[in-house]
Protein backbone atom coordinates (compact mmCIF):
# COMPACT_ATOMS: atom_id res chain seq x y z
CA UNK A 1 0.00 0.00 0.00
CA UNK A 2 2.62 2.35 1.22
CA UNK A 3 5.22 1.45 -2.27
CA UNK A 4 2.43 2.47 -4.47
CA UNK A 5 2.36 6.22 -4.82
CA UNK A 6 6.06 5.52 -5.11
CA UNK A 7 6.19 3.16 -8.01
CA UNK A 8 3.86 5.35 -9.70
CA UNK A 9 6.24 7.77 -10.26
CA UNK A 10 9.22 6.02 -11.33
CA UNK A 11 9.29 4.89 -14.96
CA UNK A 12 8.27 1.67 -16.05
CA UNK A 13 11.98 0.47 -17.21
CA UNK A 14 13.45 1.17 -13.92
CA UNK A 15 11.09 -1.27 -12.11
CA UNK A 16 11.55 -3.75 -14.84
CA UNK A 17 15.30 -3.73 -14.58
CA UNK A 18 14.97 -3.80 -10.34
CA UNK A 19 12.44 -6.08 -10.76
CA UNK A 20 14.98 -8.33 -12.91
CA UNK A 21 17.80 -7.48 -10.19
CA UNK A 22 16.24 -8.39 -7.75
CA UNK A 23 14.98 -11.81 -9.32
CA UNK A 24 19.00 -12.75 -10.16
CA UNK A 25 20.47 -12.08 -6.56
CA UNK A 26 17.79 -13.87 -5.03
CA UNK A 27 18.77 -17.09 -7.46
CA UNK A 28 23.01 -16.13 -6.79
CA UNK A 29 21.73 -15.84 -3.09
CA UNK A 30 19.37 -19.04 -3.10
CA UNK A 31 22.18 -20.94 -5.12
CA UNK A 32 25.02 -20.35 -2.57
CA UNK A 33 22.95 -20.87 0.21
CA UNK A 34 22.18 -24.43 -1.37
CA UNK A 35 26.02 -24.89 -1.85
CA UNK A 36 26.49 -24.09 1.70
CA UNK A 37 23.59 -26.77 2.65
CA UNK A 38 24.92 -29.77 0.75
CA UNK A 39 28.95 -28.84 2.19
CA UNK A 40 28.03 -27.53 5.42
CA UNK A 41 26.59 -31.26 6.87
CA UNK A 42 29.59 -32.67 6.05
CA UNK A 43 32.11 -30.60 8.44
CA UNK A 44 29.30 -30.35 11.42
CA UNK A 45 28.87 -33.88 11.27
CA UNK A 46 32.48 -34.73 11.25
CA UNK A 47 33.75 -32.32 13.76
CA UNK A 48 30.24 -33.36 15.84
CA UNK A 49 31.54 -37.31 15.53
CA UNK A 50 35.16 -36.69 16.37
CA UNK A 51 34.12 -34.23 19.41
CA UNK A 52 31.84 -37.16 20.62
CA UNK A 53 34.17 -39.73 20.16
CA UNK A 54 36.83 -37.62 22.18
CA UNK A 55 34.40 -37.40 24.88
CA UNK A 56 33.07 -41.42 24.99
CA UNK A 57 36.80 -42.19 24.85
CA UNK A 58 38.00 -39.92 27.95
CA UNK A 59 35.36 -40.70 29.80
CA UNK A 60 36.15 -44.41 29.33
CA UNK A 61 39.88 -43.61 29.68
CA UNK A 62 38.98 -41.89 32.89
CA UNK A 63 36.80 -44.43 34.19
CA UNK A 64 38.79 -47.39 33.45
CA UNK A 65 41.87 -45.72 35.01
CA UNK A 66 39.65 -44.15 38.51
CA UNK A 67 36.40 -45.25 38.12
CA UNK A 68 36.43 -49.43 38.68
CA UNK A 69 36.24 -50.44 42.33
CA UNK A 70 39.28 -51.27 43.04
CA UNK A 71 39.89 -54.89 44.72
CA UNK A 72 42.74 -55.08 46.49
CA UNK A 73 42.00 -57.85 48.66
CA UNK A 74 42.02 -61.31 47.03
CA UNK A 75 38.98 -63.06 47.83
CA UNK A 76 40.20 -65.41 50.85
CA UNK A 77 40.38 -61.73 52.32
CA UNK A 78 37.28 -61.11 51.18
CA UNK A 79 35.64 -63.84 52.64
CA UNK A 80 32.98 -65.96 51.12
CA UNK A 81 29.88 -64.17 50.25
CA UNK A 82 27.09 -64.91 53.08
CA UNK A 83 23.90 -67.31 51.36
CA UNK A 84 20.63 -65.02 51.23
CA UNK A 85 18.05 -66.47 53.32
CA UNK A 86 14.54 -66.11 53.65
CA UNK A 87 14.30 -63.99 56.59
CA UNK A 88 10.07 -63.78 57.54
CA UNK A 89 11.00 -61.16 59.52
CA UNK A 90 12.80 -58.85 56.70
CA UNK A 91 9.62 -58.66 54.74
CA UNK A 92 7.95 -55.40 54.67
CA UNK A 93 5.30 -55.93 56.64
CA UNK A 94 6.24 -58.57 59.03
CA UNK A 95 7.29 -57.85 62.53
CA UNK A 96 10.27 -60.00 64.19
CA UNK A 97 8.98 -63.44 66.19
CA UNK A 98 9.01 -63.09 69.28
CA UNK A 99 8.88 -66.51 70.63
CA UNK A 100 12.43 -66.94 68.14
CA UNK A 101 13.63 -63.59 70.16
CA UNK A 102 13.21 -65.31 73.49
CA UNK A 103 14.85 -68.59 72.30
CA UNK A 104 17.76 -66.05 71.01
CA UNK A 105 17.74 -64.45 73.85
CA UNK A 106 17.95 -67.32 75.88
CA UNK A 107 21.14 -68.68 73.08
CA UNK A 108 22.70 -65.09 74.35
CA UNK A 109 22.51 -65.62 77.70
CA UNK A 110 23.55 -69.29 78.05
CA UNK A 111 26.05 -69.12 74.94
CA UNK A 112 27.60 -66.00 73.76
CA UNK A 113 27.27 -63.61 76.95
CA UNK A 114 30.26 -65.56 78.22
CA UNK A 115 32.61 -63.52 75.87
CA UNK A 116 30.45 -61.04 74.30
CA UNK A 117 29.05 -58.10 75.70
CA UNK A 118 25.19 -56.40 74.92
CA UNK A 119 25.84 -53.29 76.61
CA UNK A 120 23.61 -51.05 74.68
CA UNK A 121 20.57 -53.38 76.18
CA UNK A 122 18.73 -52.66 79.32
CA UNK A 123 16.53 -55.06 80.81
CA UNK A 124 13.41 -52.89 80.50
CA UNK A 125 13.57 -52.89 76.72
CA UNK A 126 13.26 -56.61 77.02
CA UNK A 127 10.38 -56.43 79.21
CA UNK A 128 6.86 -56.61 76.87
CA UNK A 129 9.11 -57.79 73.81
CA UNK A 130 10.54 -60.78 74.99
CA UNK A 131 9.91 -61.19 78.25
CA UNK A 132 7.27 -60.54 81.60
CA UNK A 133 8.38 -57.39 84.18
CA UNK A 134 8.80 -60.33 86.76
CA UNK A 135 11.53 -62.67 84.66
CA UNK A 136 13.55 -59.44 83.93
CA UNK A 137 13.02 -58.60 87.32
CA UNK A 138 14.28 -61.77 88.53
CA UNK A 139 17.00 -61.90 86.15
CA UNK A 140 18.41 -58.60 86.99
CA UNK A 141 18.31 -59.11 90.58
CA UNK A 142 21.14 -62.26 89.94
CA UNK A 143 23.75 -59.31 88.97
CA UNK A 144 25.11 -56.45 91.45
CA UNK A 145 25.82 -53.48 90.32
CA UNK A 146 27.73 -50.08 91.92
CA UNK A 147 25.58 -47.90 93.68
CA UNK A 148 25.85 -44.36 93.44
CA UNK A 149 28.70 -43.45 96.50
CA UNK A 150 27.27 -42.88 100.03
CA UNK A 151 28.31 -40.86 102.98
CA UNK A 152 31.60 -41.76 103.68
CA UNK A 153 32.12 -41.70 99.30
CA UNK A 154 32.75 -45.90 99.37
CA UNK A 155 31.05 -47.16 96.87
CA UNK A 156 28.48 -50.40 97.11
CA UNK A 157 26.81 -53.12 95.62
CA UNK A 158 22.92 -53.35 95.08
CA UNK A 159 21.23 -55.85 93.03
CA UNK A 160 20.43 -54.61 89.65
CA UNK A 161 16.82 -53.14 88.87
CA UNK A 162 15.14 -52.86 85.33
CA UNK A 163 16.99 -49.77 84.59
CA UNK A 164 20.49 -51.21 84.61
CA UNK A 165 21.64 -52.36 81.01
CA UNK A 166 22.88 -56.17 80.43
CA UNK A 167 26.74 -56.82 82.30
CA UNK A 168 29.54 -57.55 80.52
CA UNK A 169 31.66 -60.60 80.84
CA UNK A 170 34.49 -58.84 81.10
CA UNK A 171 35.31 -56.00 83.09
CA UNK A 172 37.11 -53.68 80.36
CA UNK A 173 38.72 -54.72 76.47
CA UNK A 174 41.87 -55.18 77.77
CA UNK A 175 40.68 -58.47 80.08
CA UNK A 176 38.51 -59.53 77.29
CA UNK A 177 41.46 -59.70 74.84
CA UNK A 178 43.76 -61.26 77.44
CA UNK A 179 41.10 -64.27 78.03
CA UNK A 180 40.20 -64.75 74.40
CA UNK A 181 44.22 -64.72 72.47
CA UNK A 182 44.37 -61.24 71.96
CA UNK A 183 40.84 -61.07 70.19
CA UNK A 184 38.87 -58.45 71.39
CA UNK A 185 35.10 -60.27 71.15
CA UNK A 186 33.02 -57.46 69.55
CA UNK A 187 29.93 -55.95 71.48
CA UNK A 188 26.96 -57.47 70.16
CA UNK A 189 23.95 -54.82 70.71
CA UNK A 190 24.35 -53.35 66.93
CA UNK A 191 26.51 -56.32 65.38
CA UNK A 192 23.28 -56.88 62.73
CA UNK A 193 24.09 -53.66 61.40
CA UNK A 194 27.75 -53.23 61.55
CA UNK A 195 28.51 -56.24 59.11
CA UNK A 196 27.59 -56.10 55.29
CA UNK A 197 25.33 -59.20 55.15
CA UNK A 198 23.29 -58.28 58.58
CA UNK A 199 21.52 -61.47 59.13
CA UNK A 200 22.79 -63.72 56.41
CA UNK A 201 26.35 -63.34 57.36
CA UNK A 202 26.27 -63.57 61.18
CA UNK A 203 24.06 -66.77 60.40
CA UNK A 204 26.65 -67.96 58.03
CA UNK A 205 29.17 -67.59 60.16
CA UNK A 206 27.90 -69.15 62.91
CA UNK A 207 26.76 -72.21 61.09
CA UNK A 208 30.16 -71.96 58.55
CA UNK A 209 32.79 -73.71 60.15
CA UNK A 210 33.60 -76.61 58.43
CA UNK A 211 35.04 -80.07 60.05
CA UNK A 212 38.28 -79.04 59.28
CA UNK A 213 39.88 -76.77 57.06
CA UNK A 214 39.83 -77.35 53.16
CA UNK A 215 43.42 -78.69 51.67
CA UNK A 216 45.63 -75.96 51.01
CA UNK A 217 44.56 -74.02 53.96
CA UNK A 218 46.87 -72.19 56.16
CA UNK A 219 45.22 -71.57 59.62
CA UNK A 220 47.26 -69.69 62.13
CA UNK A 221 47.55 -71.42 65.15
CA UNK A 222 44.79 -70.17 67.65
CA UNK A 223 42.75 -69.18 65.02
CA UNK A 224 39.80 -71.14 63.46
CA UNK A 225 38.89 -71.76 59.23
CA UNK A 226 35.72 -69.75 58.98
CA UNK A 227 35.24 -68.74 54.84
CA UNK A 228 32.53 -66.45 55.67
CA UNK A 229 35.01 -64.00 57.94
CA UNK A 230 36.95 -62.17 55.80
CA UNK A 231 40.88 -63.47 55.96
CA UNK A 232 39.13 -67.02 56.87
CA UNK A 233 41.14 -67.41 60.06
CA UNK A 234 38.60 -66.57 62.70
CA UNK A 235 39.08 -65.85 66.35
CA UNK A 236 35.90 -67.84 67.97
CA UNK A 237 36.27 -71.00 67.59
CA UNK A 238 32.39 -72.72 66.85
CA UNK A 239 30.32 -72.04 69.24
CA UNK A 240 27.12 -73.52 68.37
CA UNK A 241 26.88 -77.67 68.53
CA UNK A 242 23.10 -79.56 67.91
CA UNK A 243 21.32 -79.88 71.57
CA UNK A 244 23.67 -77.38 72.99
CA UNK A 245 20.48 -75.53 75.08
CA UNK A 246 17.22 -76.66 75.70
CA UNK A 247 14.46 -74.48 74.70
CA UNK A 248 11.72 -74.02 77.12
CA UNK A 249 9.05 -73.93 74.70
CA UNK A 250 10.02 -77.56 73.26
CA UNK A 251 11.64 -76.23 70.17
CA UNK A 252 14.41 -78.77 68.98
CA UNK A 253 18.01 -77.04 69.72
CA UNK A 254 19.98 -77.53 66.40
CA UNK A 255 23.04 -75.32 65.94
CA UNK A 256 20.93 -73.88 62.54
CA UNK A 257 17.51 -73.68 64.59
CA UNK A 258 19.69 -71.77 67.83
CA UNK A 259 22.11 -69.67 64.78
CA UNK A 260 18.32 -68.19 63.46
CA UNK A 261 16.99 -67.73 67.14
CA UNK A 262 20.12 -65.54 68.04
CA UNK A 263 20.63 -63.93 65.08
CA UNK A 264 17.37 -62.61 64.98
CA UNK A 265 17.29 -61.60 68.76
CA UNK A 266 20.67 -59.75 67.47
CA UNK A 267 18.61 -57.97 64.72
CA UNK A 268 16.40 -56.49 67.25
CA UNK A 269 19.00 -55.66 69.79
CA UNK A 270 20.19 -53.51 66.76
CA UNK A 271 16.78 -52.61 65.67
CA UNK A 272 14.59 -52.84 68.49
CA UNK A 273 12.24 -49.93 66.87
CA UNK A 274 11.44 -52.27 63.71
CA UNK A 275 8.04 -53.62 64.64
CA UNK A 276 6.53 -50.08 64.98
CA UNK A 277 8.68 -48.61 62.14
CA UNK A 278 7.37 -50.97 59.80
CA UNK A 279 3.99 -50.62 61.22
CA UNK A 280 4.28 -46.72 61.04
CA UNK A 281 5.42 -47.01 57.46
CA UNK A 282 2.71 -48.92 56.61
CA UNK A 283 0.22 -46.35 57.75
CA UNK A 284 1.84 -43.68 56.27
CA UNK A 285 2.32 -45.10 52.41
CA UNK A 286 -1.72 -45.64 53.02
CA UNK A 287 -2.03 -42.17 53.67
CA UNK A 288 0.39 -40.96 51.36
CA UNK A 289 -1.94 -43.46 48.45
CA UNK A 290 -4.64 -41.47 49.45
CA UNK A 291 -3.55 -37.94 49.13
CA UNK A 292 -1.87 -38.90 46.00
CA UNK A 293 -4.80 -39.96 44.69
CA UNK A 294 -7.02 -36.91 45.96
CA UNK A 295 -4.40 -34.34 44.40
CA UNK A 296 -4.52 -35.93 41.45
CA UNK A 297 -8.55 -35.86 41.23
CA UNK A 298 -7.87 -32.01 42.19
CA UNK A 299 -5.21 -31.14 39.52
CA UNK A 300 -7.41 -33.29 37.14
CA UNK A 301 -10.88 -31.18 38.62
CA UNK A 302 -8.99 -27.69 38.41
CA UNK A 303 -7.56 -28.15 34.45
CA UNK A 304 -10.60 -29.82 33.33
CA UNK A 305 -11.78 -25.86 32.18
CA UNK A 306 -8.39 -25.45 30.59
CA UNK A 307 -8.42 -28.85 28.84
CA UNK A 308 -11.43 -28.77 27.56
CA UNK A 309 -11.72 -25.32 26.40
CA UNK A 310 -11.81 -24.08 22.55
CA UNK A 311 -10.00 -20.64 21.56
CA UNK A 312 -11.08 -19.85 18.05
CA UNK A 313 -9.70 -16.72 16.64
CA UNK A 314 -12.46 -14.68 14.03
CA UNK A 315 -9.75 -12.61 11.87
CA UNK A 316 -11.14 -9.23 11.23
CA UNK A 317 -12.96 -9.37 7.96
CA UNK A 318 -11.12 -6.77 5.46
CA UNK A 319 -11.88 -5.32 2.41
CA UNK A 320 -12.34 -7.75 -0.75
CA UNK A 321 -9.00 -6.90 -2.74
CA UNK B 1 -26.58 -32.16 44.13
CA UNK B 2 -27.69 -28.40 44.40
CA UNK B 3 -29.76 -29.94 47.56
CA UNK B 4 -26.84 -31.77 48.66
CA UNK B 5 -24.60 -28.43 48.52
CA UNK B 6 -27.24 -26.09 49.82
CA UNK B 7 -27.55 -28.30 52.61
CA UNK B 8 -23.64 -28.76 53.18
CA UNK B 9 -23.36 -25.54 53.30
CA UNK B 10 -26.38 -24.38 55.72
CA UNK B 11 -25.28 -27.33 58.16
CA UNK B 12 -21.77 -26.57 57.86
CA UNK B 13 -20.12 -23.71 56.02
CA UNK B 14 -22.37 -21.61 57.33
CA UNK B 15 -21.20 -21.00 61.21
CA UNK B 16 -17.25 -20.57 61.31
CA UNK B 17 -17.67 -22.58 64.42
CA UNK B 18 -19.66 -25.58 63.10
CA UNK B 19 -17.04 -25.81 60.37
CA UNK B 20 -14.03 -25.39 62.45
CA UNK B 21 -15.72 -28.15 64.71
CA UNK B 22 -16.24 -30.41 62.02
CA UNK B 23 -12.80 -30.43 60.87
CA UNK B 24 -11.42 -30.78 64.29
CA UNK B 25 -13.98 -33.56 65.29
CA UNK B 26 -13.84 -35.29 62.00
CA UNK B 27 -9.93 -35.60 62.09
CA UNK B 28 -10.32 -37.28 65.86
CA UNK B 29 -12.46 -39.47 64.24
CA UNK B 30 -10.74 -40.05 61.09
CA UNK B 31 -7.34 -41.18 63.12
CA UNK B 32 -9.25 -43.19 65.56
CA UNK B 33 -10.83 -45.43 62.31
CA UNK B 34 -7.92 -45.93 60.22
CA UNK B 35 -5.61 -46.13 63.47
CA UNK B 36 -7.86 -49.10 64.43
CA UNK B 37 -8.28 -50.88 61.08
CA UNK B 38 -4.25 -50.35 59.75
CA UNK B 39 -3.58 -52.15 63.59
CA UNK B 40 -6.50 -54.96 62.68
CA UNK B 41 -4.93 -55.58 59.41
CA UNK B 42 -1.21 -55.51 61.02
CA UNK B 43 -2.10 -57.92 63.77
CA UNK B 44 -3.81 -60.22 61.25
CA UNK B 45 -1.08 -60.08 59.18
CA UNK B 46 1.43 -60.79 62.13
CA UNK B 47 -0.79 -63.16 64.10
CA UNK B 48 1.32 -64.90 66.70
CA UNK B 49 4.39 -63.40 65.92
CA UNK B 50 4.24 -60.37 68.80
CA UNK B 51 4.75 -60.41 72.15
CA UNK B 52 1.08 -60.38 72.81
CA UNK B 53 0.30 -63.25 71.12
CA UNK B 54 3.04 -65.18 73.51
CA UNK B 55 2.71 -63.48 76.50
CA UNK B 56 0.02 -65.81 78.23
CA UNK B 57 2.22 -68.53 78.27
CA UNK B 58 4.26 -66.46 80.57
CA UNK B 59 2.57 -64.50 82.44
CA UNK B 60 1.61 -65.83 86.07
CA UNK B 61 -1.59 -63.92 86.64
CA UNK B 62 -4.47 -65.37 85.60
CA UNK B 63 -6.38 -62.06 85.16
CA UNK B 64 -4.00 -61.07 82.55
CA UNK B 65 -4.80 -63.61 80.52
CA UNK B 66 -8.21 -62.71 80.23
CA UNK B 67 -7.97 -59.75 78.24
CA UNK B 68 -5.79 -61.62 76.16
CA UNK B 69 -8.62 -62.55 73.64
CA UNK B 70 -6.25 -63.40 70.21
CA UNK B 71 -6.48 -66.77 70.78
C1 LIG C 1 34.64 -68.30 73.60
C2 LIG C 1 34.23 -66.95 73.47
C3 LIG C 1 33.14 -66.65 72.45
C4 LIG C 1 31.84 -67.10 72.44
C5 LIG C 1 31.17 -68.05 73.40
C6 LIG C 1 31.22 -66.47 71.33
N1 LIG C 1 32.11 -65.67 70.67
FE1 LIG C 1 31.73 -64.54 69.07
N2 LIG C 1 33.65 -63.89 69.02
C7 LIG C 1 34.61 -64.26 69.93
C8 LIG C 1 35.85 -63.63 69.58
C9 LIG C 1 37.17 -63.76 70.33
C10 LIG C 1 35.60 -62.86 68.42
C11 LIG C 1 36.57 -62.01 67.61
C12 LIG C 1 37.00 -62.80 66.40
C13 LIG C 1 38.07 -62.13 65.60
O1 LIG C 1 38.11 -60.90 65.57
O2 LIG C 1 38.87 -62.86 65.01
C14 LIG C 1 34.20 -63.05 68.11
C15 LIG C 1 33.55 -62.45 67.04
C16 LIG C 1 32.21 -62.54 66.81
C17 LIG C 1 31.50 -61.83 65.77
C18 LIG C 1 32.10 -60.81 64.82
C19 LIG C 1 32.65 -61.40 63.56
C20 LIG C 1 33.14 -60.30 62.69
O3 LIG C 1 32.70 -60.22 61.55
O4 LIG C 1 33.95 -59.48 63.15
C21 LIG C 1 30.19 -62.18 65.85
C22 LIG C 1 29.04 -61.68 64.97
C23 LIG C 1 30.08 -63.14 66.91
N3 LIG C 1 31.31 -63.32 67.47
C24 LIG C 1 28.89 -63.70 67.30
C25 LIG C 1 28.79 -64.60 68.33
C26 LIG C 1 27.53 -65.20 68.73
C27 LIG C 1 26.18 -64.89 68.10
C28 LIG C 1 27.81 -66.03 69.76
C29 LIG C 1 26.83 -66.90 70.53
C30 LIG C 1 26.14 -67.88 69.76
C31 LIG C 1 29.24 -65.95 70.02
N4 LIG C 1 29.79 -65.07 69.12
C32 LIG C 1 29.89 -66.65 70.99
C33 LIG C 1 34.46 -65.09 71.02
C34 LIG C 1 33.29 -65.74 71.33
Amino acid sequence: MLAMPALRTVPARVVARQTLRKSTTRAASSSSSSTEATSSPFYTTLTASAATVVAIGSVAWYYHLYGREAFAMTPQEEGLHPTQYPWEHYRWVKTFDHQALRRGFQVYREVCSSCHSLKRIPYRSLVGTIATVDEMKALAEENEYDTEPNDEGEIEKRPGKLSDYIPSPYKNDEAARAANNGALPPDLSLMVKARHGGCNYIFSLLTGYPEEPPAGATVQSGLNFNPYFPGTGIAMARVLYDGLVEYEDGTPATASQMAKDVVEFLNWAAEPEMDNRKKMGMKVLTIGALLFALSVWVKRYKWSTVKTRQLVYNPPVGPKR
Amino acid sequence: MAGIASGLFNSIFRRNYVFLSTVFLGAFAFEIAFDTTTDAIWNRINKGRQWKDIKHRYVQKPSEDEDDDDE
